[in-house]
């Protein structure tokens, strides 16, 4: 696929998330431009090509799971639109987990 | 596009405050949470000027977030505290050992004194080797009682005057519905106070106590504070487990849900004669008990002797193994 077909965008994830993809803490990705992209979708898409263990962990429904906090652009979700929220070029999505232990 | 922070400082928001639903820019959110905890800390009396403080430090989100705020606030407001780590190695390898790593760092950067105590010295076991003994199943309640006295017995060993714990909104909201379904009155009754003290005991005070876990965990992802975040190898407390993913779909419908929980637990009142029970001193150990011999010393007794099951479960069922002269084949 030729790079102006791509959508670059970049997923982090920290506060444990990590550990469920593969314990890399920044993946770089190419989106194919053919289509919008929401959060719910890359969601999804996140599921189907992504996890590399217990999707339960992550997911919940067609969400993350409660407890999860995502920022998109170094801006909490919930201030975005959360699953609406359209996914521009070089976005960058950040995944935290609270989930993990103190 | 986010919208500008409620406080019309003119920057542009970057988080939504659970217990608020307020809209804030990074700067106002630091002021909030920041003075949030000062509110706590003065309306609890948390401290007195002179007081030497040791944080519980386990190298986690809470306890880096509370040293981080601590050190802020005593030299904001001029508390006269004198902050030092106090952390327990329960013996896990690939997790307490690379997390005390990260409570070695807070101890560099923030210049605090830290000492670690470990279960090892403690009482001759580390939790790998209880695992070894007794496998994976009731392991945590091991390390539940021995953290909690191991805490104890290193603030006494520092000379501190009070123990501050990472404890958050959250957790304190989960322990309330725990003790709610297990129908631990006694706890239930203690388990929200943001200071506790007992005779023989170092007061202990949790200054997060009304904060939630998403501020803390925004605030040290906006503060670049390095935390450990590895789960437990050994499996986790499931009850609590429960507990958590429970209280997390509430807080999703109603974010308040977590803050309505622990005003529950505060204003719950039980029947003076219900349930609950004076606390001493374990006669073997001197540390702070309910029972004549603390949980810590039953336990450790049923490791010694190769009775690893005795002091799991109730105290009554506890007293009537001991009674038996413990009988060696017991079932649970």
């Amino acid at each position: 696929m030729m790079t102006s077909e791509c959508m670059p965008v970049t997923l982090e994830f920290g506060g444990g998330a990590e550990l469920l993809f593969n314990n890399l803490k920044e993946h770089e990705l190419q989106l194919p431009n053919s289509r919008i992209w929401t959060v719910r979708e890359l969601l999804i898409w996140m599921k189907d090509n992504l996890i590399a263990e217990r999707p339960d962990l992550f997911f919940h429904g067609d969400s993350v799971r409660p407890g999860i906090l995502v920022l998109v652009n170094e801006t909490d979700w919930e201030l975005m639109g959360e699953l609406e929220y359209e996914i521009q070029r070089k976005d960058k999505i950040m995944f935290i987990s609270t989930l993990h232990g103190g | 596009m986010p919208a500008l922070c409620k406080t019309n400082c003119g920057n542009k928001a970057k988080l939504k405050r659970p217990k608020t639903g307020d809209a804030l820019c990074k700067e106002c959110f630091f002021s909030a949470f920041e003075t949030e905890i000062h509110f706590t800390i003065t309306k609890g009396k948390l401290f007195q000027r002179g007081n030497t403080v040791a944080i519980a430090a386990s190298g986690g989100k809470d306890s880096t977030v509370l040293a981080y705020v601590l050190k802020l606030l005593n030299e904001k407001h001029d508390y006269g505290l004198k902050l030092v780590l106090l952390s327990i190695d329960e013996g896990i390898t690939g997790y307490r050992d690379d997390s005390l790593d990260t409570v070695k760092q807070n101890r560099d950067d923030y210049k605090m004194a830290l000492k670690v105590l470990s279960y090892e010295e403690l009482y001759g076991w580390t939790m790998d080797s209880i695992v070894k003994e007794i496998g994976k199943k009731n392991n945590c309640t091991f390390c539940g009682v021995f953290r909690r006295q191991a805490l104890d017995r290193g603030a006494a060993q520092l000379g501190v005057d009070v123990l501050a714990t990472g404890h958050n909104a959250d957790d304190i909201a989960e322990t309330v519905i725990m003790n709610v379904l297990r129908g631990d009155i006694a706890r239930l009754q203690r388990c929200t106070d943001v200071a506790t003290a007992s005779e023989g005991a170092i007061p202990r005070v949790k200054p997060l106590k009304y904060a939630y876990e998403k501020e803390i965990v925004m605030y040290a992802y906006f503060k670049q504070l390095v935390y450990f975040s590895t789960e437990c190898i050994y499996s986790p407390n499931a009850y609590r487990g429960y507990a958590r993913a429970f209280l997390k779909d509430l807080e999703k419908i109603r974010p308040t849900a977590i803050i309505d929980i622990i005003h529950s637990g505060e204003v719950l009142r039980v029947k003076e004669n219900v349930g609950t029970r004076e606390r001493g001193v374990c006669e073997r150990c001197g540390f702070v008990s309910s029972q004549k011999v603390c949980k810590a010393c039953v336990l450790l007794e049923g490791l010694n002797k190769g009775l690893p099951k005795l002091g799991i479960g109730k105290s009554s069922k506890v007293n009537k193994m001991r009674e038996m002269k413990m009988n060696p084949v017991v079932d649970f």
